[in-house]
């Protein structure tokens, strides 16, 4: 693929993104792994719950940390230099960031009341019980082959989910089940 | 200049700091630009946090884009957004570099095998509590059920899931306006 088809591929997608993006965070997953493995397959899905367990132990939210990491990675995964890579990087990140700076510009400059508007509350009436399907669409499309690999997995995971409803630090739980692997695996 | 700066700092700050982004990184930025550099009023905060919660996006980015608006301006929210998009830009592209290197190491590998069901756990735990605060009973269950599915076996892209809630919203909207008339 040449490199100005796939820079424009990567904005559009990130712009997207962050364009369609409601409720942050994990409710942004589905979205992006359609986008980046399902749409584009610029990285695996094995690839796209790493991203996703680095964003957890390394600080700032999700979607610029996915855009981050895929831009270098799918930029240099074709066999572009690291320069080529760093600006890919740079550039999703200003893509996914975008729609949101465009937005609040025009929301800081006319709709101070905007959370009163009848509109407003109608539009997200559906949309916010509709965030939470988002994020369990997030945790199904994670149960998989690359993820769960054995009784084990299922193990870790059943352990993990109930210390996390035990309010347990998750970067504690992340590092604690990275050297589980290591000993099990 | 120097205003832009403190901002820029600021938020940079909030930025090296906050892990699991978003809801984690309110409660920081509260106290940094109400509690100690009385940037903004906390009544204008609370009102402002309501509406960038309903815009797309991270909220950690639409909460610094208006306190830096508020402050200084399109140009100072410029510097807010920037102050708290760049250590996460910095740290992901170190590791991204460093660790597609080690990705096949072994030991690295099965550091993964273990942290990746753990992943998923860590997203699915907090459905229920989300659930609550998000105001889902008996009656509009169905509307997260149809979504999981929609995205999860349709594969159906997550951007027209969206628009379809949001012309829901409107259209029941209408609806109860006709009817009342």
């Amino acid at each position: 693929m040449e490199l100005a088809s796939l820079y424009l591929a990567l904005f559009v997608s990130f712009f997207k993104i962050g364009l369609f993006g409601f409720g942050g965070g994990y409710a942004m997953l589905p979205l992006i792994q359609h986008e980046v493995v399902e749409s584009h397959h610029w990285i695996s899905v094995a690839d796209f719950t790493d991203i996703v367990a680095i964003s957890q132990t390394t600080p700032g939210p999700i979607a610029f940390n996915s855009a981050t990491y895929i831009g270098y990675t799918s930029v240099k995964n074709l066999g572009f230099s690291n320069f080529e890579s760093i600006f890919g990087s740079a550039m999703c990140t200003l893509a996914v960031s975008l729609p949101s700076i465009i937005i609040m510009t025009i929301v800081c400059a006319f709709f101070a009341r905007l959370s009163n508007n009848v509109w407003m509350r109608a539009s997200l009436s559906v949309l916010k019980p509709g965030i939470i399907g988002l994020i369990a669409a997030a945790a199904l499309m994670l149960i998989n082959n690359y993820n769960f690999i054995d009784y084990k997995s299922w193990i870790i995971f059943a352990a993990v989910f109930i210390a996390s409803l035990k309010k347990i630090d998750p970067i504690l739980l992340i590092v604690l089940s990275g050297i589980v692997g290591l000993v099990l695996y | 200049m120097k205003q832009y700066w403190e901002i820029f700092a600021a938020f940079f700050k909030i930025g090296a700091f906050t892990f699991g982004g978003g809801y984690a990184m309110v409660p920081l930025i509260r106290n940094e630009v109400v509690d100690k550099k009385h940037w903004i009023a906390d009544d204008e905060f609370m009102d402002m946090l309501a509406i960038a919660q309903s815009m797309p996006g991270p909220l950690a980015l639409n909460t610094a884009l208006f306190v830096g608006n508020k402050r200084l301006g399109f140009k100072g929210s410029l510097f807010s957004a920037a102050g708290v998009i760049l250590p996460s830009f910095i740290s992901i592209l170190l590791i991204a570099m460093i660790f597609t290197q080690f990705k096949t190491n072994p030991i690295v590998e099965r550091i993964f095998k273990g942290i990746r069901p753990a992943v998923v756990a860590l997203i699915a735990a907090p459905l229920l509590g989300l659930g609550k605060s998000a105001g889902v009973t008996l009656k509009n269950i169905w509307i997260p059920i149809s979504v999981a599915l929609c995205a999860w076996l349709l594969h159906i892209s997550p951007m027209y899931i969206v628009l379809a809630c949001i012309a829901l919203g409107i259209l029941h909207l209408l609806y109860v306006k006709q009817t009342l008339k």
